[in-house]
């Protein structure tokens, strides 16, 4: 359960009216929603019902044929994901999307480039402006790594960790950017049920301390009921339920989306 | 027993992000520039310098540019040569265009004048990846030579088409004698290499390995593909450049501007593979092993009784060559540089089991 005291601010960033489809498939059919500041909420929906393309769309990566995605009061126009990156969007992947030769520090430095500046000449002399860059931002890099509890892993080579700890090693690269809105493309699918304890813990530490607005998806109901502010349920690429969990719970339409209808 | 890490603690960010971070590796560092700056110079004979020396030196120059671009930023390119050509055209122009420049100055601009066309070449890999863009460099590779044939004022219309490298001096010092070529060119190499280092170790190096690794992830963390692609085409070319530079200036002292072939984009690219894709010390391992091989097998069998004709010897190292490859693509993709890493890591334990 969220603590009722937490103050949930304005809009944040607006979907509205977002159709996008491919060749003939129509993968999202006119969603509308919003996602406040500092909430967290969850898109859940079947396999198949749209979710991860709508996260794109959000990102950057997909470019819908209609609607409007208005963030932080500005209507967006379209933009490349390194843009929306800039604008402090973040994301983790569905199925990892780590940079596998880098060690674990790295990958979370490279989150961090955004911030960095020196170019190529500081860089290539190294001694002076850029080692002083890396070590502040270094500093930084290790309060994540203190904050997520890897500090045992920080110069092993990502390939060579477990799964859990990879999906925690993107999240610290996501966080490393010190993003607004962080979306999280199942950040527990496949873990048993320590590790889900403890990427919720994550998850709520992230959004209760440093502020960030989460837009996550998510199968485990458990776990979306328990951590989420607010629910958005999509199937088929429409939205069929948005509220917060109790009321998306005893939703009748969502209901059937799960079980199926008798026709 | 020797090579123990334990005990000692890193107390400051600035030693945990040191190249050496262990003093013996420092120490070791340290005897092998004294060994390759004085050691060397005390007992090199002149075949050593020109034969193994020197153009080990180029090579390893020309390996670890093509290895920023292929090892560390994932684009496979087959226009080493090409490029190594430019370098060598370009210094060789400024050279003789304007004859009082400083000789640092002049392999500068080469490798300037290199980097940029290697950027106008790098442009496809915006759209493509992998093989097609190792097509879309072997391009470069057969059109610059053809120009450099074509294109008379480039060797200043010599009707032989040969250029020859001008005397080199810089600072009143004349670089003559092999000893003296040699201690340039390891000059101008480490200086080089280090700048490399520091490259991949910090914001550019990053940038590159994100988009081999996995370039949509680096794409939605906010990095340009478009910047970081040309940034390593740029870098790799202007090391390419410089090497191609001292391949003429300081190694063969003349050649014809075609010379540049496509022999040589394989020769560096099989350097980077045997020595290790995305490592400094791989380039050197590979260029120094791809040099030193043909020299092994055609000194090491007669002086085990066996008397092998040249030819065989020869065919032989094409075969030892292709084995080679195909093992350390099977075996070991990381190369010499990782069996060298290995070794340290069970070092740290030796004699124990672990």
């Amino acid at each position: 359960m969220s603590a009722p005291e937490k103050n949930i601010g304005d809009i944040l960033l607006k979907v509205e009216n977002i159709s996008l489809s491919f060749g003939g498939v129509k993968a999202l059919t006119d969603i509308s929603f919003e996602i406040r500041e500092r909430e967290i909420l969850a898109i859940i929906g079947p396999n198949g019902a749209g979710k991860s393309s709508m996260l794109n769309c959000i990102n950057g990566f997909y470019h819908p044929q209609q609607g409007t995605i208005t963030y932080r009061g500005e209507k967006r126009k379209q933009m490349r994901p390194h843009e929306a990156a800039k604008q402090g969007i973040a994301r983790t992947f569905q199925n990892i999307a780590l940079f596998k030769g880098m060690s674990t520090l790295d990958n979370i430095m490279t989150g961090r480039l955004l911030k960095m500046k020196s170019g190529l000449f500081t860089s290539a002399i190294y001694k002076g402006p850029a080692e002083r860059e890396q070590i502040e931002h270094r500093e930084f890099c290790e309060r994540i790594i203190d904050f997520l509890e890897i500090e045992a892993i920080r110069k092993v080579p990502v390939g060579r960790l477990p799964y859990g700890l990879q999906k925690r090693v993107e999240l610290a690269r996501a966080l490393a950017a010190e993003p607004t809105l962080l979306l999280l493309d199942e950040p527990m699918a496949g873990m048993n049920l320590e590790e889900k304890q403890d990427m919720c813990r994550f998850i709520l530490d992230v959004n209760d301390e440093f502020g960030t607005t989460i837009c996550l998806i998510e199968h485990d109901m458990g776990v979306v009921m328990d951590i989420s502010d607010r629910v958005v349920v999509l199937d088929y690429g429409r939205k069929i339920g948005d509220g917060i969990p109790d009321e998306v719970k005893s939703s009748q339409a969502v209901i059937d989306a799960y079980l199926g209808v008798q026709h | 027993m020797l090579y123990r890490e334990s005990g000692q603690y890193k107390t400051t960010y600035s030693a945990d992000q040191a190249i050496f971070t262990i003093p013996q590796d420092r120490v070791f560092f340290a005897l092998l520039m004294l060994a390759a700056f004085v050691g060397i110079p005390l007992v090199a004979t002149n075949y050593v310098y020109t034969a193994l020396l020197i153009p080990f030196l180029c090579l390893s120059l020309a390996a670890l540019g093509l290895n920023i671009l292929t090892g560390y930023c994932g684009q496979l390119s087959l226009g080493t040569g090409a490029f190594m050509g430019v370098g060598a055209v370009a210094a060789w122009n400024i050279a003789t265009r304007v004859p009082d420049l400083n000789l640092l100055v002049v392999f500068a601009l080469a490798g300037l004048i290199t980097a940029a066309v290697g950027m106008f070449f790098g442009l496809p890999s915006l759209r493509i990846k992998g093989f097609y863009l190792a097509v879309a460099t072997l391009a470069a590779q057969f059109f610059l030579p053809w120009l450099f044939v074509k294109w008379g004022w480039l060797t200043n219309y010599a009707s032989s088409g040969v250029i020859t490298a001008p005397q080199l001096k810089m600072f009143g010092w004349e670089v003559d004698t092999p000893m003296e070529k040699y201690l340039f060119a390891l000059s101008v190499v480490t200086l080089l290499a280090l700048m490399a280092k520091n490259l991949v170790r910090s914001n550019p190096g990053r940038q590159w390995m994100a988009i081999r690794d996995m370039d949509i992830a680096a794409e939605i963390i906010g990095i340009r593909p478009v910047v970081a692609k040309l940034t390593a085409f740029a870098v790799s070319s202007f090391y390419i450049g410089i090497a191609g530079a001292l391949y003429l200036f300081v190694y063969l002292g003349s050649t014809e501007p075609d010379g540049f072939g496509i022999s040589l984009s394989f020769q560096a690219l099989f350097m980077i593979i045997i020595g290790g894709l995305g490592s400094i010390l791989g380039s050197f391992l590979g260029a120094f092993f791809i040099l030193l091989l043909p020299i092994f097998l055609t000194r090491v069998p007669p002086m085990l009784g066996f008397d092998l004709s040249t030819a065989l010897v020869s065919h032989l190292e094409f075969m030892v060559f292709g084995a080679l490859i195909v093992f350390f693509l099977i075996v070991e993709p990381h190369g010499l540089a990782r069996l060298w890493q290995i070794t340290k890591e069970k070092l740290r334990i030796w004699p124990f089991p672990y």
